[in-house]
């Protein structure tokens, strides 16, 4: 299997505070990881460092595509994104005051081209290009069960629903790696079955990798193929979910040392 | 795509309508040159108030340097016209204006669209401030006196046409793929940059476009009123463009029209009641702001489309 995302000896220092230090990792093609930790482990800046939303401090990334490898640190999120690097958020942030299908449209922005001319003056390629964009969003959003709630604000959607169409949206720009940060977060265990169902379906029917961060553990045991602990900013150990859940080093760190 | 197009008919029907509305009204003589003075300003209004709100309601970047760019346009059309005295000239000059207000905006927006709410609010008044007083110390400008005795050609048909192509290119621009990528960026910064948006070209482009259009609503303003002086583009010029905007509705062009509109005919109005007209005028704004705190239209706009898929429905309904 080759790998698609190698991360070698990442670092993210916020001034004394070392967030991430010396994590390396890598992501295969179509493979579903998970990534865990106690509250402030660093999980959410790994996810920062990964997309582009902050800068590395020091250590590389690098993405391997058809034609080569592309390193990517230091590379501004909106490239970062339009390389195949997509990724939703902890706390929601869809585009709150515009309806359900811009806010998918918008994902597909930089991967339709219509010059400045042909929209202003509204050339008929200009209406063919916006079809094809609306059949497209609509298409993705039928597969997801939101055909109904294409014309609604997206601050109108029930909270379930929400980070479903932050999911939709992430794979609007058609990733080929998909970070999901805590989809499970605040919902109900029936809703947190719907939504294990619904990644594995994302992950088959796109062929997508995905990289999930999660505190549900029975949504991370049953999902992922393999597992990386984050604990203190560095790697605490990787494995199938079986050896972790034997690890002794990570139920230290979830649960502390024995009295 | 016929159905587009049939929108597309409706609002050329409504501008030509217009057009001979305003025509007939004159050569009858209802529309005196009084109240055609007032109808031109509203016009320039309304050109300077969308493309603020394409800034700020829809880009979410706090302007308050729309005088400036408005000042480059009136001072490209005073220079070029008084030297190039023809109808051609005023059309270059008017196009000079928008080369040179792009370049302005380009110059002032990438280092200051960095900034966020406040921040950039003082940074683009501090910009326009500059480039008042650059002119009202150059020669060529006539310093702080100002230019008069501009040839005039922008009579209310020009500025009119005007009013309908900057407000054609800043909805088209709204309603589109370059629309949605600015609103996500009002909307959400990081998240929009996640989804592959270059944030800072989507607010410079939309910075760029209003700056372009205020650059021909000076133009206008110059050829019309034929005097200018640096002092007409200052802070209160920018302020007024704002009270446009906030009043119709931070988001809504239609709401900028009304707002324009309501604003103009109150002023013009209120010019019997002397040293009062101030105070009515702020009263007035007040009253509004307490009452429709999102402005008169909110973001709510006028739809050919939606109007038509109404009735659609209702026929349905009724049959």
């Amino acid at each position: 299997m080759s790998k698609l995302l190698q991360v070698e000896n990442l670092v993210k220092n916020f001034g004394g505070l070392t967030a991430v230090s010396n994590v390396s990792m890598h992501l295969d093609n179509n493979e579903l990881v998970a990534l865990i930790g106690p509250n402030g482990a660093g999980k959410t800046t790994l996810f920062n460092l990964l997309t582009g939303v902050i800068p590395a401090s020091s250590g590389s990334i690098v993405l391997s595509g058809e034609n080569g490898t592309y390193p990517l640190n230091g590379k501004p999120a909106y490239k970062i994104a339009d390389m195949g690097l997509s990724r939703t958020f902890q706390n929601i942030r869809l585009f709150k005051n515009l309806s359900v299908l811009d806010n998918v449209l918008i994902a597909m922005t930089s991967k339709f081209k219509e010059g400045f001319i042909p929209t202003i003056f509204r050339f008929p390629s200009y209406y063919k290009t916006e079809a094809r964009l609306v059949a497209e969003a609509k298409k993705l959003l039928a597969i997801f069960e939101l055909t109904d709630d294409v014309d609604v604000l997206a601050k109108n959607l029930p909270y379930g629903t929400q980070r479903r169409l932050e999911i939709v949206r992430a794979l609007a720009t058609k990733p080929q790696i998909l970070f999901l940060d805590e989809p499970a977060a605040g919902m109900n265990p029936e809703e947190t079955a719907n939504l294990t169902q619904l990644i594995l379906k994302v992950q088959h029917s796109f062929h997508i990798t995905i990289l999930l961060i999660e505190h549900d553990m029975s949504l991370v045991m049953n999902l992922a193929q393999r597992i990386y602990v984050l604990d203190h900013g560095s790697l605490l150990a990787q494995g199938t979910p079986d050896e972790i859940q034997a690890n002794p080093a990570v139920i230290k760190a979830y649960l502390g040392e024995e009295a | 795509m016929k159905a587009n197009f049939k929108y597309n008919l409706v609002w050329l029907i409504i501008m030509v309508a217009g057009f001979y509305l305003m025509n007939t009204l004159i050569l009858v003589g209802v529309i005196d040159s009084f109240i055609e003075n007032m109808l031109v300003t509203i016009g320039i209004n309304i050109i300077l108030a969308t493309g603020l709100n394409l800034i700020i309601g829809f880009a979410g970047q706090f302007s308050l340097g729309h005088a400036g760019f408005m000042a480059i346009g009136a001072y490209a059309t005073a220079i070029v016209t008084q030297t190039a005295s023809t109808p051609g000239g005023f059309y270059a000059s008017i196009f000079i204006g928008i080369v040179i207000s792009i370049v302005a905006a380009l110059i002032v927006g990438v280092p200051t669209l960095r900034l966020r709410g406040d921040y950039l609010a003082i940074a683009t008044m501090g910009a326009s401030e500059i480039i008042r007083i650059l002119i009202n110390n150059m020669k060529i400008t006539g310093g702080a006196a100002g230019m008069f005795n501009i040839p005039q050609f922008a009579d209310w048909p020009t500025v009119y046409i005007m009013v309908c192509v900057t407000t054609i290119i800043i909805v088209n621009f709204i309603h589109s793929r370059a629309g949605r990528a600015v609103k996500s960026v009002r909307e959400d910064e990081i998240a929009a940059e996640a989804m592959g948006i270059n944030v800072t070209k989507w607010k410079l482009a939309a910075f760029v476009l209003g700056a372009s259009t205020a650059a021909v609503a000076g133009s206008l303003h110059a050829s019309y009123l034929q005097t200018i002086a640096p002092n007409d583009f200052g802070i209160m010029e920018s302020i007024s463009i704002l009270i446009i905007v906030v009043l119709g509705g931070v988001g809504s062009i239609t709401g900028t029209f009304v707002a324009a509109v309501v604003l103009g005919v109150l002023d013009t109005v209120l010019q019997n009641f002397g040293a009062l007209r101030m105070v009515i005028y702020a009263a007035a704004l007040i009253l509004i702001m307490i009452f429709k705190p999102s402005g008169l239209l909110g973001t709510w706009e006028l739809s050919i489309k939606k109007i038509f898929s109404r009735s659609k429905r209702k026929e349905r309904v009724e049959s």
